[in-house]
């Protein structure tokens, strides 16, 4: 699905790790280990197109993503340490907005029930700037569980989750790769995933 | 083309949201128009001369204001980078970010250029292609000024930069946009005037979407 051939990346002179290789099948998980500054980051971004690596490539299903960067767009929800979100925007009309960009129709009943899921009933009119940081990142979650695509790149999902709030993240991830879909994740919290997966470990 | 005025649309609603961004590049140019008359005097002719330069420099400098917001708050907190990843064109989705820039910050400033030429004597024909001309040169400043905007996120001080960059780029609207005015209380036709904002607001708003979507992968990265 996910092919990552010999890829090196930089930061100015210095070197974030070389020839990283690895393969992403459908219904496995990737995590990505490394510590602080270890370029976790820096690789999420090359394997979603942000970012150009220094060297190598990236193919998701056979197609460069640096040239032709469409359909892996189309088959993907990205969540960084950044959520996205607009803070001034009630959790509805975040997740209404995200379905339009998605080329999605929003659906208010089902995205209700997600959110109510979530432990967010009675909040989804609130605007996100009231919510707290737990709060805020089960909003993105919901963006995770409404909108179906094979690939999900998360950057330090589990931040700022609690231990309910975990759960139903690991829930959440384990249907994902059940409905043969892939993930990639960073953590620093070792987070048990009952499916098959590999680690990548990047040295700082 | 959903996508295109899904975003318009939120662009409007969060201006909605926080309505004072809007409403200072408004007042700034209400207060920049009625300054001048106070200042200067009560003597219609000389008020009349100047018009046009201090509308157009108060139209201007107003859109220079908001100008820096334009991708500012979508880029601290993550949302342009998840538009980069959106399945559809880039330039496209800065198309309508600058649409919204322009309905809410050029849009309101053509309705009330009539109000503030009021104060300077114009007469009724004059405010007419007042009008007219900023209708055809608002646009061009906002598709100038979003180049500009582009090539500046996550600069600091990049308002200052912004201004240096994109002010020699928008002489030419002011000074057509003035000029067009002069002529026609010189008895003069505008036709000349006309055509030549309208040629520039085309070449700006079908290029400028290509040089933003450039810059703001380049700010992503």
């Amino acid at each position: 699905m996910l092919t990552v051939d010999d890829l090196s990346a930089k930061k100015g002179r210095l070197t974030l790790f070389q020839h990283v290789r690895f393969e992403l099948l459908p219904g496995q998980w990737l995590f990505l280990s490394g510590g602080n500054g270890s370029g976790k980051t820096t690789l999420l971004r090359i394997l979603c197109g942000l970012s150009r690596p220094e060297d190598g490539r990236v193919l998701w299903r056979g197609a460069d993503v640096h040239q032709a960067p469409e359909q892996l767009h189309q088959e993907m929800i990205y969540m960084g340490h950044a959520l996205g979100m607009k803070e001034e925007m009630s959790a509805l009309e975040n997740l209404r907005f995200n379905a339009h960009m998605m080329g999605l129709t929003f659906e208010p009943i089902t995205t209700r029930e997600v959110l109510s899921s979530l432990g967010l009933r009675g909040r989804e009119h609130l605007p996100l700037r009231v919510l707290s940081q737990g709060q805020k990142r089960r909003v993105a979650l919901a963006k995770l569980l409404l909108y179906p695509v094979p690939l999900w790149v998360l950057d330090e999902p589990f931040v700022a989750l609690d231990a309910a709030g975990l759960s139903v993240m690991t829930q959440a991830i384990e249907a994902h790769l059940g409905r043969e879909g892939a993930l990639i994740y960073t953590s620093h919290q070792r987070v048990h995933i009952n499916a098959p997966g590999q680690e990548v470990s990047l040295q700082a | 083309m959903r996508i295109f005025w899904s975003l318009v649309r939120r662009d409007i609603l969060l201006a909605m949201k926080r309505p004072t961004e809007v409403l200072t590049g408004l007042f700034f140019m209400v207060i920049v128009a009625s300054l001048f008359p106070l200042a200067m005097g009560p003597e219609l002719n000389f008020l009349r001369r100047m018009a046009p330069g201090i509308l157009w420099i108060g139209a201007l400098l107003s859109s220079l204001l908001s100008l820096p917001r334009l991708f500012e708050a979508d880029y601290s907190d993550g949302t342009l980078e998840q538009l980069v990843l959106v399945p559809s064109s880039l330039p496209l989705i800065v198309g309508a970010k600058m649409l919204a820039h322009w309905l809410l910050s050029g849009l309101p400033l053509v309705l009330l250029a009539p109000l503030l030429g009021l104060q300077f004597d114009l007469s009724s024909d004059v405010l007419l292609s007042l009008m007219l001309m900023l209708l055809l040169g608002t646009p061009v400043l906002t598709a100038l000024g979003s180049i500009g905007a582009a090539l500046t996120l996550g600069v600091r001080g990049g308002g200052v930069l912004l201004s240096l960059l994109v002010l020699p780029l928008m002489v030419p609207v002011l000074v057509f946009g003035a000029g067009a005015l002069e002529a026609q209380m010189g008895g003069l036709g505008i036709q000349a005037h006309v055509s030549l904002l309208l040629a520039m607001l085309l070449a700006s708003c079908s290029l400028s979407p290509f040089a933003c979507a450039m810059a703001i992968r380049l700010a992503v990265e």
